[in-house]
């Protein structure tokens, strides 16, 4: 099957306005977790939320920012980023593709042009109001932006949107459809009704007192996830056009895993079934086995539910080699960027692997017995050859799972 | 209100919503072929110049504005009408 190779990462997150800043603050044990000021924050249940750490309207051009949704720039920063990091590759149009998922779309271009539409009439609603709210309005502006010919595509599968779209892009390559794929999440929800409706559900964490310790994934005190906004980006490349043009292999992508839970709209299977099948889908099609995997970003968003359930899946596929795994929960830092979390956290999967260290999980004080399993806690833990795994899930029972390596010596062999 | 005033009023639009430097909004410069404005940005111009000089601009006739004279010329004979 034809090698994936990672040439590019980007990211801009609450915690840092690029991949390397990113990583850089979450080893430091950063939180990105901030307590909303202003008037329309105030009869929310929840305040607390995770903002880009780098407004993209102060990166971008003025008027490059006005005609796109902010989930738009977001996507449009890390993936220049992105496409510089990896040098910016001189392929065929033709054989350039782009695959950039988001969770909810532009939904604050939606209820801002809601908004205009009620006060000031119809007339006033912009005439860009349409291909900014559109969920494939991300990836048609990273597909113009690098002149993508051979597709551009979304997937949307609410939280595991982002993974999603690493997986499709990976595809894409082996298929021979492409050679190389921008891809990657995009997510900037952090607006009064998403927020309610997160709390409606009550998803998200109500700790007001304490924003910088409400995402604490696995911790006895978790009681729900921060929402958070920012965007991850790959290039993913196979890997002869990669070696052809010599550019630098930040990692391979291994292995990519699909499953559906088939069990409730929003909650997660319980038993972890699917997840743990996405894992083993994604371990098979890799060619390796548990005993490989030294290193899991988990998806942990800091539910009282899900944390339990990942983790039993974590334990279906892993078995007993769990037990030497790293397995780090980022969203303490970064809070949960939805359809961008997986993007984001496959970026810091690779990072974890070229620097060899597992991020820290800076809030996990009182492991909840019932995850029974030593995660990373509040100190970056350092680990030795071997595999990275990404898990990411969403509501609806999506499950996705990423398995990358180091790149392999020119020897041969996974190093 | 004078043509002058009026092209000065179109060209801050124009830098506004486009980005095109004002300098280059002048009298015989075509929107589309010289200023590289597309349908969507022209449609935010028209409604930013209705509000602007408080004159209504019919799809109709907005498609008509081929330069920026002849919007210039529209808003002025719109403002002699409601005068």
């Amino acid at each position: 099957m034809t090698a994936v190779a990672v040439t590019g990462i980007g990211a801009t997150t609450p915690v840092g306005g690029t991949a390397g800043d990113s990583w850089n603050a979450i080893l430091a044990g950063d939180s990105g977790a901030v307590l909303l000021d202003g008037p329309e924050w105030e009869a929310l249940p929840v305040r607390i939320a995770a903002p880009a750490r780098v407004d993209p309207t102060t990166v971008l051009e003025r008027v490059e920012a006005r005609r796109l949704d902010r989930g738009q720039q977001l996507a449009l920063v890390a993936g220049r980023e992105a496409w510089a990091d990896a040098g910016s590759p001189d392929v065929d149009p033709e054989r350039l593709a782009v695959v950039v998922g988001s969770g909810v779309g532009g939904v604050t271009t939606l209820l801002d042009a809601d908004r205009t539409l009620r006060e000031r009439g119809a007339r006033r609603v912009g005439p860009l109001s349409v291909p900014m709210l559109l969920p494939n309005g991300p990836a048609v502006t990273v597909g113009l932006e690098v002149g993508a010919k051979a597709g551009v595509h979304t997937p949307v599968s609410a939280c595991a949107s982002g993974a999603e779209a690493v997986s499709y892009a990976a595809d894409l390559i082996r298929l021979g459809r492409a050679d190389v794929v921008v891809c990657g999440g995009t997510e900037a929800a952090i607006h009064p009704l998403p927020m309610a409706g997160f709390a409606a559900m009550r998803a998200l964490s109500s700790r007001d007192h304490d924003p910088a310790g409400a995402s604490r994934p696995y911790d006895k005190g978790r009681d729900g996830f921060v929402l958070g906004e920012g965007a991850g980006i790959l290039v993913l490349e196979s890997e002869e056009h990669a070696r052809a043009r010599g550019a630098h292999v930040h990692a391979l992508l291994l292995g990519a895993g699909i499953a559906a839970d088939a069990y409730h709209v929003a909650a997660p299977d319980p038993t972890g079934e699917g997840a743990g099948r996405a894992l083993r889908l994604a371990l098979r099609e890799a060619d390796i086995t548990p005993a490989d995997v030294v290193h899991v970003n988990a998806h942990a968003t800091s539910t009282p539910l899900g944390d339990v359930a990942e983790m039993l899946a974590l334990r279906s596929a892993l078995g007993a080699d769990l037990d030497h795994v790293a397995v780090s929960a980022t969203k303490a830092a970064t809070g949960h960027l939805l359809g961008a979390a997986g993007a984001v956290e496959a970026v810091l999967t690779v990072q974890a692997l070229t620097n060899r260290v597992a991020p820290p999980n800076r809030n996990l004080e009182d492991l909840d017995d019932e995850i029974g399993l030593d995660v990373v806690g509040p100190a970056a833990r350092p680990f030795g050859d071997g595999a990275g795994v990404c898990t990411s899930f969403g509501f609806g029972g999506h499950d996705v799972a990423l398995v990358f390596a180091a790149p392999r010596q020119d020897t041969g062999g996974v190093a | 209100m004078t043509n002058e005033e009026i092209l000065a009023g179109l060209a801050d639009i124009v830098q506004e919503i486009t980005g095109v430097e004002a300098d280059r909004v002048t009298m015989d410069a075509a929107f589309q072929a010289d200023l590289d404005i597309d349908s969507l940005s022209m449609v935010e111009v028209v409604v930013a110049a209705e509000e602007r000089f408080e004159v209504r601009i019919p799809d109709d006739d907005a498609s008509g504005l081929v330069t920026v004279s002849d919007a210039v010329a529209y808003v002025q004979r719109s403002l002699a009408v409601s005068a």
